[in-house]
């Protein structure tokens, strides 16, 4: 950051001038601290002294006790009788449940809505161009009741929608066929995930290579041997089963498959269109930033569309796009609180139970500001690092 | 990845010979160039004759528009074959002006006229002066006088009967009203030589902007009244519009801090070299330029805010959503609130996009 003043002004005196700039700095801090400091203070002992009134005490003891209150649709398994910990945990699990998956969703549709807009088809320019303009300009509060009354008002579980075979849509959520996983499975998928690290490191190494004698070094068959073939070999070896489980209507519900409850389904399509919508304008923005002359050179050059793409034009592009993103992806995050609205039980849902049930406010907020501080801490860091990697190096 | 592969050929699309029925030509360029585009084209046609024909089958053909007073039976006669558009003859005075008395609901709609006057007048470049200023308060206070009432022989409507679209209103203007001077100081303390006060302001935006907007409401419905001398108590909804215009602050003030960093350095050391005192030189030299630097992201910051107001539905202040959504929880209608988000979404909508219109406008204005 630039300070206003990098010369200080011509000096009169060395205590004249000098000395009563410093006495206005610290006249000027003092006060703005005091004022914060004497709030505080006010607000503090107006607090102690109402929690004393209430007869609430303070402290995070409560933690530990038996939370009773349900919660529906968690990742972790719960059960009322489980302290108000755990609770909390199974929100925050949650509120990452929708978060990380919606990031991904918006990604990939902010993108492909983005490159819409700019092709040359009319249609399809137009179509992503009012898409973005609705879902941007009605809150997302809103939109995300209309999806919820939406589902609501899908068939019963018996007169399911079914778009594709095992695929059912109804009133009690998404239900999709699913791969049971266990120990066996997650074996396989640890060595594929072992495989890929692998791969990175010695695609490093042939890039290094390249670079010293100008040879490119084909990588795919050992991609294919470390991340496909190797776990297909331990998969066949220790005969692990990769059945899938087809979800069946049996009485009024659903046996088998995994489900999306109606609330998450809702939260998740309502986070994923309006987030995206921002997205595309912020894909189509980095990729008008890229001059046109770059186009036109890579053209000249005959090189091909997709090594164009991935190498000239999207390595500029994501320099413009990054930042920004980084930004949407802290909103969506942010904006899945709204779960409480539709009774999704993410964290802030969870805390606002809790603080019903106990009265401990203050504890309670602390909790969610600390889970959301964290996790935008986490996304600006990893974002950072990326866009560090990425960004232009100038002299 | 046909779509971005079409960009630098469009170009060579316009310089082919100009011949032919003008219309054949139009769709050959525009939606016909190429098989890839012409199958992208066709596709998309279909898609959007199924949605739009379903849409008037729905909300058109179908659809009931007038029912007799309290009565949902027609409605009820076509659900899911068409909409019930009837719902909003029957509820918009409720969803407008929530709970408000009845006979006094012109009262409301004068000060919504009033809000959408203020805020066309304010878009117009002329009246960018310093009058401007003396409008607005002389406008809010003929506002307060119409909603609370209790002078001049108008009857007076304490605050927890307002409701619906005025409700909205306030908490946006006064949000920004109060939010933008406070965001314009925090991010003067941030970019300030002295460390206690930039230290704050850093602490201040972060905290706010680092957690759920709904939080911050929550804090306000619930940790306000504990933050208070006992006996002391403050309505609800100045309670929320604390947190809003706290939140409007935190966010205005990184839009104005980009501002402040686009304005070049020879400005401040001219303003220091004129001995122009700290506030003269950022009143009179850096801020009109640093302000004028940000409009069109003032402008964003402006919408992403007014349809952030929504979420006082949370803690159950009668907004526009909150009334919405109160209105069809009676059992005779609560079928229909498709129809009544739609109406509803609408009206943000068209403050929502007028705003983002005259955004843009401002920005094609800069690129002259």
């Amino acid at each position: 950051m630039t300070t206003d003043h990098p010369r200080p002004p011509p000096r009169r005196s060395f205590f004249g001038a000098w000395g009563r700039r410093e006495l206005k700095g610290l006249f000027w801090q003092l006060l703005v601290v005091g004022i914060a400091v004497a709030v505080i203070a006010f607000l503090w002992s107006n607090t102690v002294t109402n929690l004393s009134a209430r007869r609430i005490t303070t402290g995070f003891a409560f933690l530990g006790r038996e939370a009773g209150m349900p919660i529906a649709d968690s990742l972790l398994s719960y059960s009322p009788k489980d302290t108000y910990f755990w609770a909390f945990v199974v929100g925050v699990a949650n509120t990452l449940r929708v978060a990380v998956i919606g990031i991904v969703l918006a990604t990939i549709l902010g993108t492909l809505i983005g490159i819409s807009r700019l092709s040359a088809n009319w249609l399809l320019s137009r179509l992503a161009a009012v898409y973005v303009e609705v879902l941007r300009d009605i809150p997302l509060l809103l939109q995300l009741l209309f999806w919820y009354v939406l589902m609501q008002a899908l068939p019963a579980a018996r007169a399911a929608w079914r778009p594709i075979e095992g695929v059912f849509l109804s009133n009690r959520g998404l239900i999709l066929p699913s791969i049971p996983v266990g120990m066996p499975q997650l074996l396989v998928l640890g060595t594929a995930a072992l495989g890929l690290a692998v791969f990175y490191v010695i695609r490093r190494w042939q890039i290094a290579q390249q670079m010293r004698d100008g040879k490119p070094r084909k990588a795919w068959p050992i991609a294919l041997g470390l991340i496909i073939v190797l776990p297909a070999l331990v998969s066949v070896l220790l005969g692990v089963s990769w059945s899938i489980a087809w979800p069946e209507l049996r009485g009024f519900n659903f046996i088998g498959g995994l489900t999306l409850a109606p609330e998450y389904f809702a939260l998740l399509i309502a986070l994923v269109t309006y987030t995206s919508a921002f997205i595309a304008e912020i894909v189509r923005s980095g990729i008008q930033s890229v001059p046109r002359g770059q186009w036109d050179a890579a053209n000249a050059l005959g090189l091909r569309r997709s090594f164009m793409l991935r190498q000239i034009i999207l390595p500029q592009a994501l320099r413009v796009i990054v930042p920004p993103m980084t930004s949407q992806y802290l909103n969506l995050t942010k904006n899945s609180s709204l779960a409480v609205a539709i009774g999704y039980q993410d964290v802030v849902s969870v805390a606002n139970t809790t603080l019903n049930q106990t009265g401990q406010a203050i504890e309670a907020i602390a909790l969610i500001m600390a889970v959301f501080l964290t996790i935008s801490l986490g996304i600006s860091f990893f974002m950072n690092w990326y866009n560090a990697r990425i960004a232009l190096v100038e002299r | 990845m046909t779509a971005i592969t079409d960009i630098p050929d469009a170009p060579r699309a316009a310089r082919r010979p100009q011949t032919g029925n003008p219309v054949l030509r139009w769709l050959r360029t525009n939606l016909f160039s190429s098989i890839p585009n012409a199958i992208i084209s066709l596709v998309l046609l279909a898609v959007l004759a199924r949605g739009i024909l379903s849409f008037v089958q729905w909300g058109i053909a179908n659809a009931v528009w007038l029912t007799p007073a309290n009565d949902s039976s027609a409605c009820r006669a076509v659900r899911g074959l068409g909409a019930c558009w009837a719902i909003i003859p029957e509820k918009y005075r409720f969803i407008l002006f929530g709970t408000y008395p009845f006979d006094e609901q012109w009262r409301p709609a004068l000060s919504v006229l009033l809000f959408i006057a203020l805020f066309y007048l304010s878009t117009r470049r002329v009246w960018w002066r310093r009058e401007l200023i003396y409008l607005w308060i002389g406008a809010l206070a003929l506002i307060s006088v119409l909603m609370w009432g209790g002078v001049l022989g108008l009857s007076f409507v304490s605050q927890d009967r307002w409701g619906g679209l005025p409700v909205t209103l306030i908490l946006a203007t006064f949000g920004l009203a109060f939010g933008f001077p406070l965001g314009i100081l925090v991010a003067l303390g941030r970019r300030s030589k002295l460390p206690a006060i930039r230290s704050l302001s850093v602490l201040y935006v972060e905290l706010i902007r680092g957690v759920p907007l709904v939080s911050l409401l929550f804090m306000a419905s619930v940790m306000f009244p504990l933050f208070m001398p006992s006996g002391f108590n403050i309505d609800k909804l100045l309670r929320a519009q604390i947190a809003i215009i706290l939140f409007a602050g935190a966010y205005l003030a990184e839009v104005v801090r980009a501002g402040l960093q686009a304005v070049p350095r020879g400005q401040y050391e001219a303003a220091d070299a004129l001995g122009l005192s700290y506030w003269r030189k950022n009143r009179l030299i850096i801020l009109p330029q640093a302000i004028r630097h940000v409009i069109p992201p003032l402008v964003n910051t402006f919408i992403a805010f007014f349809k952030d107001t929504s979420l006082v539905l949370i803690i159950g202040i009668f907004d526009l959503l909150t009334t919405a959504k109160t209105a069809i929880i009676d059992p005779a209608w609560q079928q229909f609130s498709v129809e009544v988000y739609i109406f509803v979404a609408a009206i943000y909508f068209a403050f929502c996009f007028a705003m983002s219109r005259y955004s843009r406008s401002l920005e094609a204005m800069r690129g002259r």
